[in-house]
């Protein structure tokens, strides 16, 4: 374990997290069994009054997340210096295998509580809650989430060792120590350059259609090509977007781009990206609980602004990348 | 989307002037939460300064050192060494270098005693480090005395005086002619101290310092990033250290917060109580108080992180220097480059900011769910 | 305008000092009215008038508002409901201290977010028509008794609400004041308002103003007026 102010920070944000909502949960279970809105009861008051507790947590776990993952990736930048071989975040993310599971796990709450937050915010606007046991099952599944997160990132961190010069033994473990992969493996440029435009033009579209139709099945849609398209654009990123910017044909990795010497480039594009695939995933969660009666005209509503949102996303996404594409100056592919 | 902007402003109104109404009450709490601010900042931009002192320092020293080894402790390098190394393949320099420690008792203090290869000093006169010179009281021209380890005083004329600005590790510094060296130490001819070796590709010091030790087996060969990444390493620890003797503080501070928040005075919750009965909603009453939360945290924050700057950039961190710095008796007079790095400010604020929000999180909203019947009530 | 149905409402439900205020109310109150609840101490009136006012909701039994069901309103609605359709007059005021006249008038207008010159403007009307024009920037706690019910009476019209609610109005007035509140509440059912206070002042209820009294008693009705 490296004793260090920033992993810290995380481990103490993450344990924080999941001890809040473990103490949440007896209450949103028994808001899952006991809920009667019909009811003037003592108790129904008191459950409903709890209700704004529970926004309110979640939305701080929300934002505690968004911080953290950022904190995340700048730390094992930061701590690259540690590692033989570790040139920037992907070098210390491959120290151990419970790096990047970490990260994407990270990522997952990321977007598990953004769309919780957009259902809350839609089952609020119905005067009967009708989505309020949903709601709490959903919150439930929330709290493993976070849990698995703080065990994959005490996991990485304890079995972090900096390869330091002990009075012992000496130096130059170099010798012994496996050479980390430094690089993110990446497709090659021209297919994955190929797979970005066609994911991301038919994200756009796809969200379009469901800003316009509003329908299940465009929900679903729109929520895929959301979905497809992060993925794309992250494998994009990796095999072309970032040899780009950094201008240097083999440097294929995702984090840099946030670093002061690329001019913070990557907010540019992270920013977007993961807000409009926050924004279509909620969009086709939304949808898919229309059919409630007091939800008939506020969940497509809201599904569709949020997917009108997430292609405006996309599409901004897609110009900023290209953008940086065109004004770099190298050449990966001849025309 | 004004609506909300408006409404937000409204609430912050609200807000500012509650703030106002119970000053003594909130300035208690923005001092203890600067307090603590200030602390931890002050353990983290002084600890990277040092880090980043110590970086700037070592870019300047060689690639590669290799030490000769007997039994385990570091010995002297016999003749013969530097030229059995000969034409490792991407060296692009090898130079035997002579230093040592030597204990003044004159002020109790060790100094390094060391030979440059580039332009050394006359025989006959020294150079010395800004600490050392301020110690003993010397200026260029001066005369300093050392009695050697073999009972001889030697006197030598101080040429120059080092500049400050690398006085962390040129503090305690003497620089002399070779033959000063062997002379004084009674150093015995041909051998050296260590060597240092220059690569001129990074790539390659691993592969030169791998044939080193092959060709030398009783030697071993010390990387500069090796020397970097242990004290970022040390320096880290340190920090860990002091921060986690200080999550005692921080845990305090959260019950204060907590004990704060919730200890609203009879007056606030009638003032909340009226709110709900006029046509404010729970939710409304909830980010009113988290606009309070957030006023709070963000001053106390401001405060805290610029009176930590000043600390330790303008007063060299007066409150940490013997805690985090080392043991030395020369204490470096410096001041250290200022950096801010966003990094350190997003850890500072998960160290801060989130415990104040998650320990007023829950008084926050039992203020917030009182009866909105309970001003008839009562 | 407001239906009762079978109203009951307890507190400490489930609790050994279980105590129901009310047990059964049945009542009609039409719109554009003046209604008094007259009643003891512990009759029930005012918990009554709470959830006439929906400030609470009752534990049995049915509310209709404007022929909408709001008896199982969950708190948001509710408040949102009371907020565009009542305002409410205190006994003891209940003022903000420490604030001025002018912004205790704006604060149940702050969470609906207009633009802040359209509700100073509205404010100051509403101010200017209770003849405190002049005393909008004092703090509430320098005004006298009869100002201090003139600028709760302002913060209860400025959102504009059909109905209006009043707790003992007249409780902690000299017969001086009392009657040009009798004044006031004149004025209110001219500009169409529907007024619901609690009283047991015989210069409130026995007034010409007041168009109907509902006599309670240990939680029910037992006179419940001329209905008209």
């Amino acid at each position: 374990m490296i004793f260090q102010p920033a992993i810290i920070a995380l481990l103490l944000a993450s344990a924080v997290s999941v001890l809040m909502l473990a103490a949440a949960f007896p209450f949103a279970l028994q808001i899952v069994r006991r809920w009667d809105i019909a009811s003037g009861s003592a108790l129904q008051l008191a459950l409903e009054r709890r209700t704004y507790l529970f926004s309110t947590l979640t939305s701080l776990v929300f934002a505690t997340q968004m911080v953290t993952l950022l904190l995340f990736v700048f730390n094992a930048d930061k701590m690259s210096v540690m590692f033989v071989g570790a040139m920037c975040a992907v070098g210390t993310l491959n120290v151990n295998p419970w790096g990047f599971p970490a990260l994407y796990a990270q990522i997952a709450v990321f977007f598990a509580a953004a769309v919780w937050l957009a259902i809350n915010h839609v089952d609020n606007q119905a005067r009967d809650y009708p989505l309020v046991r949903i709601k709490y099952g959903l919150l439930m599944l929330l709290l493993p989430l976070l849990a698995t997160v703080l065990a994959l990132q005490l996991e990485y961190f304890i079995n972090l060792r900096a390869d330091v010069i002990t009075s012992c033994c000496g130096s130059l473990f170099s010798e012994q120590s496996t050479t980390l992969a430094s690089e993110a493996s990446a497709m090659e440029a021209r297919p994955a350059m190929q797979l970005f435009y066609a994911a991301l033009g038919l994200a756009i579209f796809l969200n379009t259609v469901h800003a316009g139709f509003g329908r299940r099945w465009s929900g679903a849609l729109a929520a895929l090509g959301g979905a497809g398209a992060f993925a794309a654009a992250i494998a994009g990123i990796l095999a072309f977007v970032s040899l780009y910017i950094y201008e240097h044909p083999n440097h294929h990795c995702p984090f840099c781009l946030l670093k002061p010497e690329y001019g913070y480039r990557g907010y540019l594009l992270y920013l977007p990206l993961f807000l409009a695939t926050a924004a279509s995933l909620a969009a086709g969660a939304l949808q898919a609980f229309a059919h409630h009666p007091s939800l008939r005209h506020l969940a497509p509503r809201a599904s569709q602004r949020l997917a009108g949102a997430a292609a405006i996303g996309f599409w901004l996404f897609a110009a900023i990348a290209t953008t940086m594409v065109w004004t770099s100056n190298l050449i990966l592919i001849e025309s | 989307m004004t609506h909300w902007i408006a409404r937000q402003r409204y609430l912050i109104d609200f807000t500012l002037a509650a703030l106002a109404r119970r000053k003594v009450r909130n300035i208690g709490l923005l001092l203890v939460f600067s307090l603590l601010v200030f602390a931890i900042a002050s353990v983290m931009l002084f600890t990277s300064a040092l880090r980043a002192e110590a970086a700037r320092v070592l870019a300047a020293s060689p690639e590669v050192i290799l030490q000769r080894l007997v039994a385990g402790r570091h010995d002297l390098i016999p003749p013969g060494y530097i030229e059995r190394i000969g034409r490792v393949r991407g060296v692009q320099r090898i130079e035997g270098r002579l230093w040592g420690y030597y204990y003044d008792p004159v002020v109790k203090a060790n100094y390094t005693f060391q030979v440059l290869a580039d332009n050394p000093p006359a025989p006959g006169s020294i150079v010395v480090g800004a600490g050392l010179a301020r110690f003993r009281g010397v200026r260029p021209g001066n005369t300093l005395s050392f009695r050697s380890y073999a009972g001889r005083l030697f006197s030598f004329t101080v040429t120059e005086v080092l500049p400050a600005s690398a006085e962390l590790v040129s503090s305690d510094l003497v620089l002399l002619s070779e033959a000063d060296f062997r002379a004084f130490f009674d150093y015995p001819a041909g051998h050296y101290t260590d060597i240092a070796l220059s690569v001129a590709n990074p790539l390659e010091t691993r592969t030169v310092a791998t044939k080193l030790s092959t060709l030398l087996p009783d030697s071993r060969p010390i990387l500069r990033d090796e020397v970097l990444r242990t004290y970022a390493s040390i320096f880290d620890w340190r920090e860990g250290i002091v921060l986690t003797l200080l999550s005692a503080a921080l845990l305090a501070f959260g019950i204060l917060a907590w004990d704060k928040a919730s200890g609203l005075s009879a007056e606030e919750r009638r003032e909340i109580g009226i709110l709900k009965a006029i046509g404010w909603e729970t939710g409304d009453v909830i980010r009113m108080k988290l606009w309070e939360g957030l006023l709070v945290a963000l001053s106390a924050f401001l405060t805290g992180y610029l009176a930590a700057y000043l600390h330790v950039f303008h007063f060299s961190a007066a409150f940490l220097a013997p805690v985090l710095k080392g043991w030395a008796v020369l204490y470096p007079r410096y001041t250290l480059t200022p950096a801010i790095d966003g990094l350190q400010i997003a850890t500072l604020f998960l160290f801060t900011v989130f415990p104040y929000a998650v320990a007023v999180l829950v008084p926050i909203w039992r203020a917030a769910i009182t009866d909105p019947d309970a001003v008839m009530r009562a | 305008m407001i239906e009762l149905k079978d109203i009951h409402k307890a507190f400490n439900q489930g609790r050994e000092n279980e105590y129901w205020a009310l047990s059964g109310i049945d009542l009609t109150l039409e719109g554009r009215k003046v209604t008094a609840l007259r009643g003891p101490s512990g009759s029930g009136k005012t918990t009554l008038l709470t959830i006439l006012g929906c400030l609470a909701r009752p534990t049995r039994g049915r509310i209709r508002l404007k022929e909408e069901d709001v008896s199982g309103l969950p708190e948001r609605f509710l408040t949102g409901v009371r907020r565009s359709t009542f305002g409410f007059v205190f006994q003891q005021f209940n003022l903000v201290r420490g604030l001025s006249a002018l912004e205790n008038v704006m604060l149940p207008a702050y969470p609906l977010g207009l633009p802040r010159h359209e509700l100073l403007a509205r404010a100051e009307a509403r101010l200017a028509g209770l003849q405190l024009g002049h005393r909008r920037e004092a703090r509430v706690e320098w005004l006298s008794g009869g100002e201090q019910q003139r600028v709760a009476i302002a913060r209860a019209l400025i959102n504009d609400p059909e109905i209006v609610i009043a707790d003992e109005p007249t409780a902690n007035l000299d017969t001086a004041l009392s009657r040009q509140f009798m004044g006031i509440l004149e004025a209110l059912v001219d500009e169409g308002r529907t007024v619901i206070l609690t009283s047991h002042d015989p210069l409130v209820v026995e007034s010409t103003v007041v168009d109907r009294v509902v006599t309670l008693r240990d939680g029910r009705i037992v006179d419940p007026g001329n209905a008209a």
